[in-house]
């Protein structure tokens, strides 16, 4: 102890601490009016920060952890993601330099606001930050981090921060509990302060990241390895090392009890590239992944649909320019422009050609579908020796798909009922109810076990290698259950040297969009209100990309507007005129 | 955010809850089983404000599964409960006492009595007062074993009278009489609140009666028949009635016992006794009750070919019509009957059909259909031919009897 002074009464110096933080002299029990300057034993002091810039960090004794921040909390999460994502083949400079600067950069941001300092302080931080780049190569990154938050060594935010940590004088209200050193801070914070960090966020990060390097994956294909498993999210904190612990408030941060949902992750994505001021992200081109023409081959190949199909996409791609590098380039902060989902986007595509080959009101792609059935009865022998495709049936491709799919979603919904959301490292709130949380997991996990003696040798299946494709369809497939190669001959025709589709009609989606601004979405989806074929084909690539039809029907009806904007725009003249 | 289709804990709970339930209905005991071991997590977390919880949910369905699933067994079982006991403290007793049901199901009476007697045993502040219901059946049903206990005894004792073996005897007495006491206090406790406690109340009487605490007895028979508060209950009257037959009481008291189990259970199979104390009493009311409560019993579906039922009918209407006197009395039960027994009793098919099976039965509702419907219907005809064709005499006697009383059924049928 640092209390060197003579009791009065006895004259040794033999000190001991009162439950009520006073120094009372052992010999004598002689209590004084001292008490400790810093409020708990438990923990560091701020006389401590030298040593903690030097990378070592003071760990206690008797178990009860070490100081740790909600951000280093992200940091390892975020690791763990990045970890993962190279692991299914991202590029490691996704991890080690994309991820890591955005990361800096958001934290120094928010920084700025994250802490009650005064102004006068802030430039300290940031001249601080400055010089602790070079810190680069230190191994352990959450040093930096401690940097950057206790070079404030005195002033109301110490205290604070003990304060919350004090587990020794923690009133009960867990109000203000937490493993953390600011839990409670994070969330007594003002929500129109800047950007805080949360589980779902990370994942926005790591698209962020995914698409500055132009990688080959999807927002909704991100969001299904997430579902499936092999990208850390729900649960990820048992990988915290055991010196971090969590409790109390914390669990609101990093506990999760929901999947993310695309527009939730999407939406915080531009915000966050808005608010981390970055440039414009690197072009979109047409040999890029995320480019409309190639994500519809996949898609294409994916509904099992005629390659043939992908000129037609590639046409209204260019036809209303959403094929442009300027149309798909990513500028955070633009918010005149609308951004681009390009999965949901490639997905409209194609069925906005199907509705212009098929139209899709029910009767005319039935009726289609027979006339090709004829013609490949007909033409079974020529087949057989010119090895020409067969005509692409509807009917068939419909029957076949529909099976495909209502076996996949029927397994999808049961593996949603039969998810586990709890691990086996437990959490509990408060100390008081830690036996009781451990008394109700050692319960659950009994009754699993007895149960799951008697399910038979149902074993739960591992974890499913992660694969692009859910659906697939071979071509060695003698049943004929591959239409890749099949032929839209029979519902094309020649005009003026230029192919077009036999069908003469379409339909809106709708006459008027939206403002989406106000309502959220361009369009509203009701699926009794559109033909049974058109939310087939929405049920699909609703499946696919594991969204709701709405957002596909948003897009649809984004790009029919963009196709038929002159006819739209003659008729609304046509209609104004009309009313004067 | 308008995220509902957003997939959280509490969804996928409901979703799994709902598979769970249908491969319960379709007996799929192995699925069950399956979605339960996914089901059982959602004891992590708190649903106290929903009307049943997972705790219940998962105490109940996982009793069903281990009832019916193949590979279960009663060590699996009571193991599971052992833990369900621990879960909720608000339901503990009645876990208990569900527990304690199947393992008498299952012939486990020791460990039954076992367990009701730690649950009764068991306080919790204020639990235990809420609780109080479940405790009372508990200390009955452990009554009602202290009975199955003393009742061994006394077969028991009653096997070594007849091998004369002294000492033995005494320690088995005294097991015996200490069984008693323990059984006679909880089901005695049992019986005083409303309700339906058949199988105590005769339990605990077979006791007093054994001792030959008759007062006792007739005093608990008599609370439990006759007590307003108590639910309407004809086994209640039974058991008052044969207590009162075994005792030798007169036959004004076992009628009285009867006479509202009569009213409330006109079929009872007991009516045949009452009819028959009602046809020889003195009494020109009871007599009267007599016809009515036969008439009654033979109304009834399940009373079509009981011959004992018609014999009685026959024998009084018999004696009505020969005495001459009070014949306005089958003239009442008959008016309300007229257009409908005929066909329900007396039809053709009915006659041949009773002749061919059962000779008796067609005597003695020829004879009741001779007298009500004159010699000239159908059933009369047809079974008083075929008896006299057989030569059988007292069916020649009873034609004769029916033509010389014809009249009497131009008196009652106008």
């Amino acid at each position: 102890r640092d209390f060197n002074e003579r009791c009065a009464q006895c004259s040794e110096v033999n000190w001991g601490l009162t439950d009520g933080g006073r120094y009372y002299c052992r010999s004598c029990h002689n209590v004084t009016e001292r008490t400790r300057e810093v409020v708990n034993t438990d923990f560091m002091t701020n006389s401590r920060v030298q040593t903690i810039s030097k990378g070592s960090r003071k760990q206690e004794k008797d178990g009860i952890g070490c100081e740790w921040y909600v951000c280093e909390g992200f940091q390892l999460v975020l690791k763990k993601q990045a970890e993962a994502l190279e692991a299914l083949g991202v590029c490691p400079q996704m991890k080690d330099e994309v991820l890591y600067n955005f990361w800096r950069c958001y934290l120094q941001k928010s920084k700025q606001a994250y802490c009650n300092r005064p102004a006068g302080e802030t430039v300290k931080a940031l001249s601080v930050c400055e010089s602790s780049t070079d810190v680069d190569s230190e191994p352990e990154r959450p040093n930096f981090l401690h940097l950057l938050s206790l070079s404030e060594s005195e002033g109301d935010l110490q205290t604070d921060c003990s304060l919350a940590s004090s587990m020794s004088k923690v009133s009960e209200s867990t109000s203000i509990y937490s493993g953390s050193v600011d839990g409670s801070l994070y969330l007594m914070k003002n929500r129109k302060e800047k950007l805080r960090m949360t589980m779902p966020m990370t994942l926005s990060f790591c698209y962020m990241a995914l698409l500055w390097l132009r990688e080959p994956i999807t927002l909704s294909e991100l969001l299904r390895f997430v579902v499936e498993g092999h990208i850390p999210y729900l649960n990820v904190f048992q990988h915290f090392p055991e010196k971090m612990k969590l409790c109390g408030l914390d669990l609101k941060i990093f506990c999760v009890e929901s999947w993310p949902v695309y527009e939730e992750v999407y939406n915080k994505m531009l915000e966050l590239a808005a608010f981390l001021d970055l440039p414009r992200f690197p072009d979109i081109t047409d040999s890029c992944f995320l480019h409309p023409d190639m994500l519809c081959i996949k898609y294409l190949m994916e509904a099992n649909l005629p390659d043939e199909l992908h000129n037609w996409t590639c046409r209204v791609v260019k036809k209303i320019g959403i094929g442009e590098v300027d149309f798909l380039t990513l500028v955070p902060g633009n918010k005149s422009t609308r951004k681009v989902k390009y999965d949901i986007l490639a997905a409209a595509v194609i069925v906005v050609v199907l509705k212009l080959l098929f139209l899709l009101d029910d009767h005319y792609e039935w009726s289609l579908s027979d006339f090709a059935e004829e013609r490949n009865k007909n033409n079974k022998e020529v087949c057989l020796f010119y090895s020409g495709a067969l005509y692409f049936e509807f009917k068939k491709w419909y029957k076949v798909v529909k099976h495909s799919l209502d076996v996949e979603q029927k397994k999808l919904d049961e593996e949603r009922a039969k998810y586990l959301w709890r691990c086996e490292k437990p959490l509990f709130y408060s100390v008081k109810n830690k036996s009781k949380v451990l008394k109700r997991r050692q319960m659950v996990v009994n009754l699993q076990n007895q149960f799951g003696k008697l399910s038979g040798s149902v074993r739960r299946a591992e974890k499913p290698n992660p694969s692009s494709f859910q659906l697939s369809w071979s071509e060695e497939n003698t049943d004929g259950s591959c239409f890749h190669g099949h032929s839209l001959k029979g519902i094309l025709q020649e005009k003026c040297g230029l192919l077009t589709a036999m069908n003469p009609d379409y339909w809106l989606c709708t006459v008027k969009l939206c403002n989406e601004k106000l309502c959220g979405h361009l369009a509203h989806y009701r699926e009794v209100d559109f033909p049974q074929s058109y939310h087939f084909v929405l049920r699909l690539f609703s499946f696919l990309l594991r969204i709701q039809p709405s957002y596909i029907h948003d897009e649809v009806c984004m790009i029919e507007h963009k196709l038929f904007n002159k006819k739209l725009y003659k008729k609304l003249k046509y209609n104004t005129v009309l009313r004067k | 955010s308008s995220h509902e289709h957003k997939l959280n804990f509490k969804k996928s709970k409901e979703a799994c809850l709902s598979y769970l339930q249908d491969a319960m209905l379709q007996k799929q005991w192995k699925r069950a089983a399956e979605f339960l071991t996914f089901y059982v997590e959602s004891l992590e977390k708190d649903y106290s404000r929903e009307p049943v919880g997972p705790s219940e949910m998962i105490w109940r369905i996982g009793t069903e599964i281990l009832c019916h699933h193949s590979r279960s067994n009663m060590k699996e079982f009571n193991c599971f409960m052992e833990q369900m006991k621990t879960l909720g403290v608000k339901r503990y007793l009645k876990v208990c006492l569900e527990h304690v049901f199947h393992l008498l199901c299952n012939g486990q009476i020791d460990e039954a009595y076992q367990n009701l007697s730690l649950a009764e045993s068991w306080r919790f502040g204020e639990q235990t007062a809420i609780q109080d219901k479940e405790m009372k059946l508990i200390q009955a049903y452990r009554g009602l074993l202290d009975y199955y206990n003393w009742s061994k005894q006394k077969n028991i004792l009653l096997e070594h009278g007849k091998c004369a073996d002294g000492f033995a005897d005494l320690s088995v007495e005294q097991e015996m009489h200490s069984c008693f006491r323990k059984a006679a206090v909880n089901l005695k406790e049992i019986i005083k609140i409303p309700g339906v406690w058949d199988l105590f109340v005769k339990c605990y009487v077979d006791m007093l009666e054994f001792y030959g605490d008759h007062n006792e007895a007739c005093q608990v028979l008599n609370e439990y028949a006759y007590n307003s508060k108590f639910p309407a209950n004809p086994n209640a009257h039974v058991y008052l009635y044969q207590f009162l037959k075994r005792q030798g009481e007169s036959k004004k008291s076992l009628i009285s016992a009867l006479k509202i189990l009569h009213d409330i259970v006109p079929s009872h199979e007991l009516m045949i006794d009452f009819n028959t104390m009602l046809q020889k009493s003195k009494k020109r009311k009871k007599r009267r009750l007599g016809l009515e409560v036969i008439f009654a019993a033979l109304d009834y579906a399940g009373w079509k070919e009981n011959v004992k039922a018609w014999s009685c009918l026959a024998r009084q209407v018999k004696q009505i019509v020969i005495a001459e006197k009070h014949l306005d009395w089958i003239k009442q039960e008959w008016s309300s009957r007229k257009d409908w027994w005929p066909a329900f009793h007396f039809s053709r098919y009915l006659a041949k059909r009773n002749w061919q099976e059962n000779k008796s039965l067609s005597y003695e509702k020829a004879l009741v259909a001779g007298i009500l419907l004159g010699k000239d219907c159908k059933y009369f005809k047809y079974v008083s031919h075929q008896g006299c064709k057989a030569q059988v005499k007292k069916f020649r006697m009873l034609k004769k009897f029916v033509n010389r009383h014809n009249p009497v059924y131009l008196r009652i049928s106008g």
